[in-house]
């Protein structure tokens, strides 16, 4: 099978889907490059060059560069999806929501909703996530959380090439308005990526490692840590199921709880700042729903509740580790053994 | 050989297979073994396997200690004369170990699947071997791909090309089953030896792939030239339904691998990568279809035809079987007059997959190699 890069795979879902059906666009700000100047077109495909070269494949009528108005083009993104397009629209920097908010999440997400179920919204807004760029405070939050909290929309965050690929397909086919957030570490990461289209169901949690004595839940570009972790604390003799739920919404809460009610020790990692994160919406519903189960408190591995620092040696501190991960995966196997102890 | 001095290497079982553990020693050093003799256990990313003895002699070396990690052929233990001095097998590993780094570590030549247009469809093949003795062509089950015979294809003798196809509906092949039938299949695979330039091979097929062998037999006898039927379908009327639904239907990792655990009588064969790649064919457009397709012409309700049963009675046929198989019941095989039939013992519906080498070698016998 032939490796891709995460870039290559985003770029070629979006192609294969373009060429099979006519009414897939893309749009966003230099989605192709040199929006109203007379300069080379194709220049950029994006900040990071994820749709470089679908301007040549699929015409400017397909691929259009937008004004920097994303109120407007987003906006205009979730008409064309109420009207029969199924447009991909890119928002550069997701931490640029807050100008647009309105069109997501009291027009698409509403849609289908209010105008009982008249009306279906097919669009997908791309955006990219995640700090460790030197991208400083504007440009490098991790805010899947605001998109996760709101009924009506899902909320995908792939954290390798192959998933990218097949869940960008599946939400471009999605009816719904679907959230894609791209973490810019992971462009350059590859692995095997199949030629062919292919989809992976919403709401299906990925098993990277498998155990039985602790559960870690990991997002985006955090699984790659908990990898890290569990692959260290499995050369002492523990074993860990590493859980990627590819998505926060839907979210796969029955195959956590399933492995918590295993191993009865829970710890959950997010890029996010902590409050009303991802970690706390998972351990509050394992909470919920597999309390006895626990052999001790959970633990989360998340940033501080602080803006991204612009400090190299700051923001290196502020992104979850590997050895952050270790650290709480080590508090919670102590933890159990005083209390089996006692 | 070199001076009667023999290496013992990490196989390769398909392509991406690039290193190997040695998980467990079953002949201990100096012991006396027979060319063929199963001696060391080694585990790649998807399956474990068995290394056989290269030679008769002693086991005078084991370099891969258990627990180690070592590149696809790398020298892993030595098989010698008990009189061959130390010296001399020192000298062995060391100009061994020269050759095997000047090479950049395995091979670099090694064989990739391409694909064949045949018959409307894009058919996926994987060749290896060449010669003037008639090929081979091997037939995967449902669900399966060409990756089921890593471990038999490389070893069905010199001289002759052996091909493992992806029927119509798996691995890299088109997704296009027509009505899902037997005669569709076998169509495909005729079209696709016609395009490869087979006109005439040994046909070896597993599960439904048996049965798709038996209805080529059947429509183009002068294309057959000996079959070996695994596990096949098509011999009576009985299979395992709820493994049909099950493989079709379950798109997590856990549950498949709880339906996938039926094929093997020791269920710890089955690993995480081995489920991942299944649940990564099915995820392709056009696969749970083509599956379901099949499944509804071929397997409806767990009944099959036994049409070609007759057809599977003749001396030209070698059926072999696991006697723990939980998919289509070894009792099948009872009564074929003339066929050559072999049981095994502790095996269930994965023969190629479970007893690899002593597959490779009643085929080697079938087909006269």
């Amino acid at each position: 099978m032939p490796k891709k890069s995460y870039r290559q795979a985003i770029n070629e879902a979006i192609a294969q889907e373009m060429r099979r059906d006519p009414t897939v666009i893309i749009m966003g700000e230099d989605v192709a490059g040199g929006f109203g100047g007379s300069g080379e077109q194709d220049a950029y495909g994006g900040v990071f060059g994820v749709t470089k070269g679908l301007l040549g494949q699929f015409g400017a009528e397909r691929v259009i560069d937008t004004p920097i108005t994303e109120a407007g083009f987003v906006g205009a993104a979730a008409g064309a999806a109420a009207t029969g397009l199924r447009p991909v629209v890119e928002l550069m920097f997701v931490d640029f929501v807050g100008v647009c908010f309105d069109q997501i999440y009291n027009q698409a997400a509403k849609f289908r909703y209010m105008f009982g179920g008249k009306v279906k919204t097919p669009m997908v807004l791309r955006s990219m996530v995640g700090a460790g760029f030197r991208g400083a405070a504007q440009h490098s939050q991790f805010l899947a959380p605001i998109f996760t909290s709101v009924p009506g929309l899902k909320v995908v965050m792939p954290s390798n090439a192959y998933d990218a690929k097949g869940l960008l397909i599946q939400a471009i086919r999605d009816d719904d308005p679907v959230i894609f957030l791209e973490h810019k570490f992971l462009y350059d990461t590859e692995a095997d990526v199949p030629d062919e289209p292919y989809t992976i169901k919403f709401g299906e949690a990925a098993f990277t490692r498998e155990g039985d004595d602790l559960t870690i839940v990991a997002f985006s570009r955090m699984v790659q840590m908990a990898n890290q972790a569990a692959d260290v604390l499995a050369k002492e003799g523990v074993s860990s199921d590493v859980i990627d739920p590819r998505t926060s919404s839907p979210l796969d809460i029955a195959a956590i709880v399933e492995s918590v009610e295993r191993t009865g020790r829970l710890v959950i990692v997010d890029e996010s700042t902590p409050r009303c994160s991802l970690a706390a919406d998972v351990a509050a519903l394992v909470a919920d729903r597999a309390f006895h189960a626990l052999k001790a408190p959970i633990k989360t591995v998340t940033a501080p509740h602080t803006p991204v620092p612009f400090a190299p040696t700051l923001e290196d501190a502020y992104i979850p580790s590997a050895e952050k991960v270790e650290a709480a995966a080590r508090a919670v196997l102590a933890s159990s053994a005083r209390a089996a102890a006692e | 050989m070199s001076g009667g001095i023999e290496a013992v290497t990490v196989p390769k079982w398909g392509m991406a297979m690039e290193e190997g553990k040695v998980t467990g020693w079953l002949k201990p050093e100096g012991s006396t073994v027979r060319k063929g003799e199963e001696i060391v256990e080694v585990e790649s990313s998807k399956i474990t396997g068995v290394v056989e003895s290269p030679a008769d002699g002693v086991l005078r070396r084991q370099i891969g200690k258990v627990e180690e990690t070592w590149m696809t052929g790398a020298l892993i233990g030595v098989v010698a004369a008990p009189e061959t001095p130390d010296a001399e097998i020192d000298a062995f590993i060391a100009q061994f170990n020269a050759d095997f780094a000047a090479a950049g570590g395995p091979a670099a030549a090694k064989a990739e699947p391409q694909t064949v247009e045949a018959g409307g469809r894009l058919i996926r093949y994987l060749k290896m071997g060449e010669g003037e003795e008639t090929p081979v062509v091997l037939i995967h089950g449902f669900g399966g791909d060409l990756n089921n015979w890593l471990f038999v294809q490389g070893e069905l003798g010199a001289g002759r090309a052996v091909y493992a196809l992806d029927l119509p509906g798996h691995g890299g092949s088109s997704k296009d089953v027509g009505d899902g039938s037997l005669s569709v299949l076998a169509a495909a695979v005729h079209a696709a030896m016609g395009a490869l330039g087979v006109t005439r091979a040994h046909v070896v097929g597993h599960s439904m792939g048996g049965a798709v062998a038996l209805r080529l037999a059947a429509d183009h006898p002068a294309a057959v030239a000996s079959l070996t039927l695994i596990a096949p379908a098509g011999l009576g009327a009985e299979i395992n339904a709820g493994y049909i639904e099950g493989f079709i239907k379950e798109t997590r990792q856990r549950s498949l691998t709880a339906v996938m655990e039926q094929l093997f009588a020791a269920p710890g064969l089955v690993t995480r990568d081995m489920v991942d790649d299944i649940l990564k064919y099915k995820r392709l457009d056009g696969a749970e279809a083509a599956l379901r397709t099949i499944a509804a012409a071929q397997f409806d309700a767990g009944r099959q035809s036994a049409a070609l049963r007759a057809a599977a009675a003749s001396p030209a046929t070698l059926v072999i079987w696991g006697r723990d198989d939980r998919i289509i019941p070894v009792a099948h095989a009872e009564g074929l007059a003339g066929a050559r039939i072999e049981l095994f013992e502790a095996t269930g519906h994965m023969p190629h997959l479970e007893k690899p080498a002593d597959v490779a070698r009643l085929i080697r016998s079938h087909i006269g190699a």
